[in-house]
C-alpha cells in the first residue's frame, strides 16, 4: 500500500487548484449524465418517435432528428459509448505504453533498441488505412472492437514519455540501494520507480483517455465507427450526412459536439491542474 | 565603501506559517573588508546574502535598515532596488555557473546583460577582455556555449560578469563548493585579486568551508539558526573564538595532520532548531554546554573587544 | 580481502561510439581485512565508478575483482545476492538514497524480506534496534519517520545501520559525508573508525585529503582514471612524490597555514584521451618521455608512484 506522504498537503493543493476543480466538475457532470440520463430518456434512440425533425421542446428535450428520433435519448446513450471508449481505449493504450516504457527505460541496451523500433513502427503506421482494411473484413463492429483498435495504436506516445522518465529515475541512488538489497528488476520497477512517477502515470492516463475519445469521434465521423450502437461521433456524422447544417437543425449536431469538446477539454485542464498539484515548484503560494 | 546592517529581520512565507530565517541581524563592513559568512545549512547565511540584493517572495521583509555608503538601500522594494543592483551591489549566486542559458553563447549573454542595464556592450569590450585575461580565460570563451566550459571556467566567467561595473559590495554565495580543490584555490585567490585591483571594494563570502575563509577572508561572521553568533578577524575566530558554538565548530574540523587514532574530534550533539517556531532567546541554548537561565533572553550582539562581536551572555 | 586487478571502465562516446572514454584505466590495489583505505580524487577521477564496479552496479569492461578467493567479476546476476550479504555501499546523498515517498524503515523491511525471510518480526525488531544503537541513533527517534523528517547525519547513520544488519565484511563509503554539516561529519567519521576497530574493511571514497588522512591507514590517489600514487597515508602526506599529489596538497585550504605560492594550472574541459601520462598537460615537470604511460613503481616500502621521474633507472634529460 503506497503511503502518501504529505497527505494533507497533497489534498489541500488538489482541491485548491481551480483548474483541477473545474475540469473534474465538468467530467463528473457528464459522467453523472451517463448514469442518470438513460433513466430519463423516454425513447429508444433508434425509435421513430415523431414525424420529421422538431426543435427542442418539452416533449423532446433536445429535439428530434430528420427521422424523428429523440436526440436526447441518442445523446445520453452516445455519451455512455464515449466514456466506454475512453476507459477501454485509453486504458489499453496506457497499459501497453506502461509495459513497453518501463521495460525499455529500465533495461536499456538491446531491449531498449528493439522496443524503440517497435514503438516507432507503430507510431508511423497509417491507422486510417489499417482501419479501412479491417472495416472491409469485419461485418459488424462494436464499441469494444473500436476501443481495442484505438488502444493498440495510441500507446507509442505513452511509451515514449514513460521510457524517458524511467530512464532518469533508474540512475537514482535509491534504485542502486534496492539492487544492493537483492531486489529483482520487476519488483524494483513496480515498488520503487512507478510510485515516484505516479503523477506522470495519472497524467498519461488522462491524456490517453481524452485522446481515445477524440480518436473515436473522428473515426465515427468518417464512418469507420461501430455499426451496432450509437455514439456521439456517429450522431455528428449522421447529422452532417443528412444536411443538418444546411437545414439549421442545430439541436442535432451541437449537443454531441459540445459534449466531446467539453469532456476532452476538461480532461486536459485537469491535466494541467494535476501538474501543479504534483510538482511543488509550480504551486503559487 | 561602508555597509551597515541594522536589525535586519526576514521571514519565509510557507503553508504552515512564517519561517523566521533571519532575526535582528546587525553588523557592519568596512571599506575593502572581505568578510566570510559561515555557518551550517539552515543558519540563514544565504537568506542574509539574498535579502541584501533580491528580497523576493517567498521571502518577506519584516524590519531593519541597510545603509550602503550612507545611502539607505530600499531592499523591501525590488523595483527601487534595481538601479543599485549590478552597479553598487552585485551577487554571484549559488549554482550561478549552472544558471547560464545553455542555448546562448557567452558573449551574447554578456551583451544582453549589459543592454538590459542600458550600457553599450561595445564600450565595455576592452574592459571585458582585460578581465578575462586576469582570470586566465581565453577570449574565445565569448564564442562558446556554457556546456563547452568546465565548472571552474564557468565560475570565473560569472565572477567577471558580476563585477564588470565595479560594484562597491559583492556577495559571493558558495562559489567554491562545487569545484575541485585546485580550481577552488584559483577562484578564491581571484576574489582577493579583484579587491586588490579595486574591481570590488568589499565582499561578503558565504560558505560553510571555514578553511577557505581562513585563506582569504579578513574577518569571519558565524551564524546559527538565523541569529548572528560571533564576528571577529579571521585569526581570532579560528584560534581564539569566544562563542560556544564557534568553539565547538572549529574543534570539529579535521585538519591535515590529525589522525583518528591519535586524537578524536567531536561534533556537536543535537540538531539545529526548526525555525517555524523557534525557541525563545538564544537559539543555541539546547545544544550549548554552558547554557544557563539567562539564555532564554536573546543575547545582544555586542563588541567584547576591538572588532570582536559576540552574542552570548557568558561572554558579555 | 578485496583485490582489484587491472580494472578498467571504458565508455563509448561520440557519433556511433567511435571514441573511447576511459573513466577507469587499469587500476589495481587491494584492501586488507579490518583496514580503511581512502580513494582520493577530484571529479572525473573515476573514484565513484570504481566504487560502483566493486558493488557490481556498473559493468566492468576489463580486469578482475577478487573478494577473498572469489572472482566476483564472473558472478551472474542471480549469484549477486550472496555477494551483497558481505559487501554493501553507502552513497553521497542520503536523501536520494531512500525512496522519498516511503518511510525510511522500509529499507530495513526490504532487508528482512530479501535476506532473512525466516526471522520472526519480534526478533527482527530487536536486531534493528541493536543495529541502530550500534551506530549511535536512538530507535524511537528515527523509526517510523519519512526521510525528509530526519537530518542528513541521521540518515547516513541509518543507512550504515542497514548495511550492518547484513553482517557485512566490506563497506564502500562513497563521499558519505560531503553533504553533511561540519558538526555532524565528524560523528559519522568516528562511527566508521569504530566499525573498523571491530573488523570491518572500508573503502573510503573522498575528494577531501584531510578526511582521508584522519580516517585511513592507506590511500590511493586517482587522477582521470589512473592511479598516480599509492601507499600509507603517513608516507604520502609527509612525502608526496607525484607532481599531482604535491599540487593537491598545496591547494587544499588548511586551517593551520596559509596557501603558499604554488602555481596551479587550470585546463580546458575538453581533452582527448591521449597515450602517456594523464597528468601531462598540467604537470610542471613534464618531459617528452612522459608520453609513454608510466607504471606504478615502489619507491619505498608501502609507497608507490606512477611517474617517469621515479621509474627505476630513468635519467632526466636535463
Amino acid at each position: 500500500m503506497i503511503e502518501r506522504l504529505r497527505n494533507n498537503e497533497f489534498l489541500f493543493f488538489a482541491f485548491r487548484n481551480k483548474r483541477l476543480r473545474v475540469g473534474l466538475f465538468i467530467v463528473l457532470f457528464f459522467l453523472a449524465l451517463t448514469l442518470v440520463g438513460p433513466l430519463l430518456a423516454k425513447y429508444d434512440p433508434s425509435e421513430y418517435a415523431a414525424y420529421g425533425s422538431h426543435p427542442p421542446s418539452a416533449e423532446y428535450w433536445f429535439g428530434t432528428t430528420t427521422f424523428g428520433q429523440d436526440v436526447f435519448s441518442q445523446f445520453v446513450l452516445g455519451l455512455r459509448a464515449t466514456f466506454l471508449v475512453g476507459m477501454i481505449g485509453g486504458g489499453l493504450g496506457t497499459l501497453i505504453g506502461v509495459v513497453v516504457g518501463f521495460t525499455a527505460g529500465y533495461n536499456g541496451g538491446i531491449i531498449d533498441e528493439v522496443l524503440n523500433i517497435l514503438t516507432n513502427i507503430v507510431l508511423v503506421i497509417p491507422t486510417l488505412a489499417i482501419l479501412l482494411i479491417i472495416a472491409a473484413y469485419l461485418n459488424v463492429r462494436g464499441i469494444v472492437a473500436e476501443s481495442i483498435f484505438i488502444g493498440c495504436t495510441a500507446w507509442p506516445w505513452a511509451a515514449r514519455a514513460i521510457r524517458a522518465q524511467t530512464f532518469s529515475l533508474r540512475t537514482r541512488e535509491f534504485v542502486d540501494l534496492s539492487k544492493l538489497s537483492g531486489m529483482k528488476s520487476g519488483k524494483i520497477i513496480f515498488t520503487e520507480i512507478a510510485p515516484n512517477m505516479m503523477s506522470y502515470l495519472v497524467m498519461t492516463f488522462i491524456l490517453q483517455f481524452g485522446g481515445a475519445i477524440l480518436n473515436a469521434a473522428t473515426l465515427d465521423f468518417i464512418g469507420l465507427g461501430p455499426t451496432s450502437t450509437i455514439s456521439l461521433g456517429l450522431m455528428m456524422q449522421y447529422s452532417v450526412l443528412w444536411g443538418a447544417l444546411q437545414l439549421g437543425q442545430w439541436w442535432w449536431f451541437m449537443p454531441p459536439g459540445i459534449a466531446i469538446t467539453a469532456i476532452v477539454g476538461a480532461m486536459y485542464i485537469m491535466n494541467v491542474g494535476l501538474d501543479e498539484v504534483f510538482n511543488p515548484k509550480l504551486r503559487e503560494m | 565603501m561602508s555597509l551597515s546592517v541594522q536589525n535586519l529581520t526576514v521571514v519565509y512565507q510557507t503553508l504552515h506559517g512564517d519561517v523566521r530565517a533571519l532575526e535582528k541581524a546587525s553588523f557592519s563592513l568596512k571599506d575593502g573588508e572581505i568578510m566570510g559568512l559561515a555557518g551550517e545549512s539552515g543558519c540563514g547565511k544565504t537568506t542574509l546574502g539574498n535579502s541584501l540584493i533580491l528580497l523576493a517572495p517567498p521571502m518577506r521583509f519584516v524590519d531593519g535598515r541597510v545603509l550602503l555608503d550612507n545611502e539607505e538601500l530600499p531592499i523591501w522594494d525590488t523595483d527601487r532596488m534595481d538601479p543599485f543592483r549590478f552597479k553598487k551591489i552585485s551577487v554571484i549566486p549559488q549554482y550561478a555557473m549552472n544558471a547560464m542559458n545553455p542555448t546562448r553563447k557567452i558573449g551574447q549573454m554578456t551583451r544582453e546583460i549589459l543592454q538590459a542595464r542600458k550600457i553599450d556592450p561595445g564600450h565595455m569590450m576592452t574592459e571585458i577582455k582585460r578581465r578575462l585575461d586576469l582570470v586566465e580565460l581565453p577570449h574565445k570563451v565569448l564564442d562558446m556555449y556554457p556546456i563547452e566550459l568546465s565548472g571552474g571556467m564557468k565560475q570565473r566567467m560569472v565572477m567577471v560578469l558580476s563585477t564588470l561595473l565595479n560594484p562597491s559590495l559583492l556577495i559571493a554565495d558558495e562559489i567554491t563548493s562545487a569545484l575541485d580543490v585546485s580550481t577552488q584555490k584559483a577562484v578564491a585567490e581571484m576574489l582577493v585579486e579583484f579587491r586588490r585591483r579595486e574591481f570590488v571594494k568589499s565582499m561578503i563570502v558565504i560558505t560553510h568551508d571555514m578553511s577557505i575563509l581562513y585563506q582569504i577572508a579578513d574577518s569571519i561572521m558565524i551564524m546559527y539558526a538565523g541569529q548572528l553568533a560571533e564576528k571577529a578577524s579571521t585569526e581570532v575566530i579560528i584560534h581564539d573564538p569566544r562563542h560556544p558554538y564557534t568553539k565547538l565548530l572549529i574543534s570539529s574540523l579535521p585538519k591535515v595532520g590529525v589522525k583518528v587514532a591519535e586524537k578524536r574530534l567531536t561534533g556537536i550533539p543535537g540538531t539545529p532548531p526548526m525555525l517555524l517556531d523557534p525557541p525563545i532567546g538564544c537559539r543555541f541554548r539546547d545544544r550549548c554546554p554552558v547554557a544557563f537561565d539567562k539564555c532564554t533572553e536573546v543575547p545582544p550582539f555586542i563588541e567584547v573587544s576591538e572588532g570582536h562581536y559576540v552574542a552570548c551572555w557568558k561572554e558579555s | 580481502m578485496l583485490k582489484l586487478d587491472g580494472i578498467s571502465k571504458i565508455y563509448r562516446v561520440g557519433t556511433f561510439g567511435s571514441k573511447e572514454l576511459r573513466a577507469v584505466n587499469n587500476v589495481s590495489f587491494d584492501v586488507h581485512p579490518g583496514e580503511v583505505i581512502s580513494l582520493i580524487g577530484e571529479s572525473g577521477s573515476g573514484k565513484s565508478t570504481i566504487g560502483k564496479m566493486i558493488l557490481r552496479l556498473i559493468a566492468i569492461t576489463s580486469g578482475k575483482i577478487f573478494f577473498g578467493d572469489q572472482d566476483i567479476t564472473a558472478l551472474k546476476k542471480s549469484e549477486l545476492k550472496s555477494y551483497y550479504r558481505l559487501v554493501q555501499g553507502v552513497f553521497q546523498d542520503p536523501f536520494c538514497s531512500l525512496n522519498p515517498i516511503f518511510k525510511a524503515d522500509r529499507a530495513f523491511n526490504i532487508i528482512h524480506e530479501e535476506f532473512y525471510p525466516d526471522v520472526k518480526p519480534k526478533e527482527w525488531k530487536g536486531r534493528v534496534e541493536k543495529s541502530l544503537t550500534d551506530v549511535g541513533l536512538n530507535p524511537p527517534h528515527v523509526l517510523g519517520k519519512f526521510p525528509h523528517q530526519l537530518s542528513g547525519g541521521q540518515l547516513q547513520r541509518f543507512l550504515i545501520a542497514r548495511a550492518l544488519l547484513l553482517d557485512i565484511k566490506f563497506l564502500v563509503a562513497d563521499e558519505i559525508i560531503s553533504m553533511l554539516d561540519a558538526s555532524t561529519r565528524i560523528d559519522v567519521l568516528n562511527l566508521l573508525a569504530d566499525l573498523k576497530s571491530r573488523g570491518l574493511s572500508i573503502l573510503f571514497i573522498t575528494h577531501d585529503l584531510s578526511l582521508g588522512y584522519y580516517i585511513s591507514e592507506r590511500a590511493v590517489i586517482l587522477y582521470r582514471g589512473c592511479v598516480l600514487e599509492m601507499g600509507t597515508t603517513d608516507k604520502i602526506f609527509s612525502n608526496p612524490l607525484h607532481p599531482y599529489t604535491k599540487m593537491l596538497m598545496a591547494s587544499v585550504p588548511r586551517l593551520d597555514e596559509k596557501w603558499g605560492d604554488v602555481k596551479v594550472e587550470l585546463r580546458a574541459k575538453t581533452q582527448d584521451y591521449s597515450t602517456g601520462c594523464v597528468f601531462y598537460d598540467r604537470c610542471p615537470v613534464a618531459e617528452p618521455a612522459c608520453m609513454s604511460q608510466p607504471t606504478l613503481v615502489e619507491v619505498e616500502s608501502d609507497h608507490s608512484v606512477a611517474c617517469i621521474h621515479f621509474a627505476g633507472n630513468f635519467n632526466s634529460s636535463g
